[in-house]
């Protein structure tokens, strides 16, 4: 398979750790249109279980597209996606491999867990009904466990306090708090975060870090974060991609990343980005 | 010409009784156009893009025509190619179909003020569809679309006399009626504009009321 042949390539010349047999989460030749516009230009990518791999680059580059599409919000055009092993985006048919159909997907979509930009909560419930709806009604969970699930996790967000407030009584740190919890009542075995601080004050971003910094550290659990707090990239992340055109034009780790970039796009990307800081 | 208080007295009862027929229809009417506009948005929502454009068409086609020209066209033309309905079947048919048109475009409306991030993360909670509408898109786009549903309710009332026309003996009818019997039209056109005020007001501002109401209960205003 010329697919894996190739990742092995890239695996060497970015000198991360040796390549994990059974990555997490593994893009395989993706590609992604809109229209005659190519947003992912054949894209291998694999994640490790535990691993927290930060996606930066320049608006337009197609990081955002990247968790879209593993959160199933967007299909694909070519190549496939797995997850944990299971193929995501296809499904077996006839010994074929198909385009996964809408039941195939509510089979394999429990995995992953996202946070959005404009945190996405929903208005007409409270903190803990947001938290506990998904539980009850898609795990099948029952409501005292589905609450005590939800307690647990707003306590773990500094929410605990706020659990029967409707989201509009909430500053946008505190939903973004909230969100994480209703993200990750699901137990999803991947966490993805896109540009979860961007619509958010200032002063409040850094309540939602700490939260993201404690995920990180205490739970196992497998995250892409798209991502424009370069400080807290560099800091959290195991693994930095950076993103130009659809294509990952540099990857490694931080220290690689920020200090020693070795591609011009990435030189240009990140003096320009620190200018502005 | 004088304004007669024993006359008025003595046609109250036919005009009051005329009133219910026009409550009727109106409640009738409004009933059928509610479910109409659900089935006309549903067949605009299909996986399939002629299904889709055809009921849009037709939407557009029944908005874009005068409601008494449809009216005339159901009971007055449709016998002739065998199509023989009774004056009240045909209005609450009319009606139903005219209105419905409107209706859809109002929950349309309120659909679409559900931003596209409540789908999302119905979706990336992986709700069902049912669940995603029912508990999440329902309770926001009602609030939205009730003002719009409250002025169809309150129009559909009061286009309610152009089924005189066609021979429904509402209150329009019985004012008609009563001035050719009796010469005196100053009366029963008066009464036919008081009744509908006493109506028209009240509901106006009970379905304000009603909408508050819903918003609470569904927790989406305060």
């Amino acid at each position: 398979m010329n697919v894996l042949s190739e990742r092995n390539e890239m695996n060497q010349s970015s000198s991360i750790s040796a390549p994990d047999e059974n990555p997490m989460v593994r893009f395989s030749g993706v590609t992604k249109r809109y229209g005659n516009l190519t947003v992912l230009d054949n894209l291998d990518l694999d994640v490790s279980a535990n691993e927290m791999v930060s996606i930066i680059g320049p608006s337009g580059s197609g990081k955002t597209t990247v968790l879209r599409m593993l959160m199933t919000l967007e299909t694909i055009d070519q190549g496939i996606i797995y997850v944990d092993g299971n193929p995501l985006t296809h499904m077996e048919r006839n010994g074929e491999m198909v385009f996964a159909n809408e039941r195939y997907l509510r089979t394999q979509r429990n995995n992953i867990g996202m946070v959005f930009q404009q945190f996405n909560l929903f208005p007409h419930m409270t903190a803990l009904e947001n938290c506990i709806e998904a539980p009850i009604n898609v795990l099948g969970l029952k409501r005292d466990e589905a609450e005590q699930r939800a307690i647990d996790l707003l306590r773990m967000v500094g929410m605990l306090g706020k659990k029967d407030e409707h989201p509009t009584r909430l500053s946008g740190g505190q939903q973004q708090r909230v969100a994480i919890a209703r993200a990750l009542a699901m137990r999803p075995k991947v966490m993805l975060l896109d540009e979860v601080t961007s619509a958010l004050d200032p002063e409040v971003i850094g309540e939602v870090l700490n939260v993201i910094r404690a995920l990180n550290s205490e739970h196992n659990l497998t995250m892409l974060m798209v991502t424009h707090q370069m400080g807290f990239a560099r800091e959290i992340s195991d693994r930095v991609c950076f993103f130009y055109k659809g294509k990952i034009a540099e990857q490694g780790t931080p220290d690689q990343i920020f200090n020693d970039p070795q591609n011009d796009r990435t030189k240009q990307f990140l003096s320009a980005v620190l200018d502005a800081n | 010409m004088e304004w007669r208080w024993d006359f008025a007295i003595e046609i109250l009862p036919q005009m009051l009784g005329a009133m219910l027929n026009t409550l009727l229809a109106a409640g009738i009417g409004y009933g059928i156009a509610l479910i109409v506009g659900l089935l006309l948005l549903l067949g605009q929502r299909t996986k399939y893009a002629l299904l889709n454009m055809a009921v849009r068409e037709v939407v557009e086609f029944v908005r874009s025509t005068p409601l008494i020209v449809q009216l005339f066209f159901v009971y007055f033309v449709a016998p002739q190619f065998g199509v023989v309905l009774s004056a009240w079947t045909s209005a609450m048919l009319t009606i139903g179909i005219h209105y419905g048109t409107y209706l859809s475009e109002v929950y349309r409306g309120g659909l679409e003020a559900v931003p596209r991030g409540q789908w999302e993360a119905c979706r990336a909670l992986n709700f069902s569809p049912a669940r995603t509408y029912f508990r999440v898109v329902i309770p926001q786009a009602l609030p939205a679309s009730l003002p719009g549903m409250g002025n169809y309710l309150v129009g559909i009332f009061k286009d309610t006399p152009m089924l005189s026309t066609i021979g429904v003996v509402e209150l329009m009818h019985t004012a008609n009626a009563l001035g050719a019997e009796t010469y005196r039209y100053l009366e029963p056109y008066t009464m036919v504009g008081f009744m509908f005020l006493l109506i028209s007001l009240p509901t106006a501002a009970g379905l304000r009321k009603f909408e508050r109401y819903v918003g609470r209960a569904l927790g989406v205003t305060k």
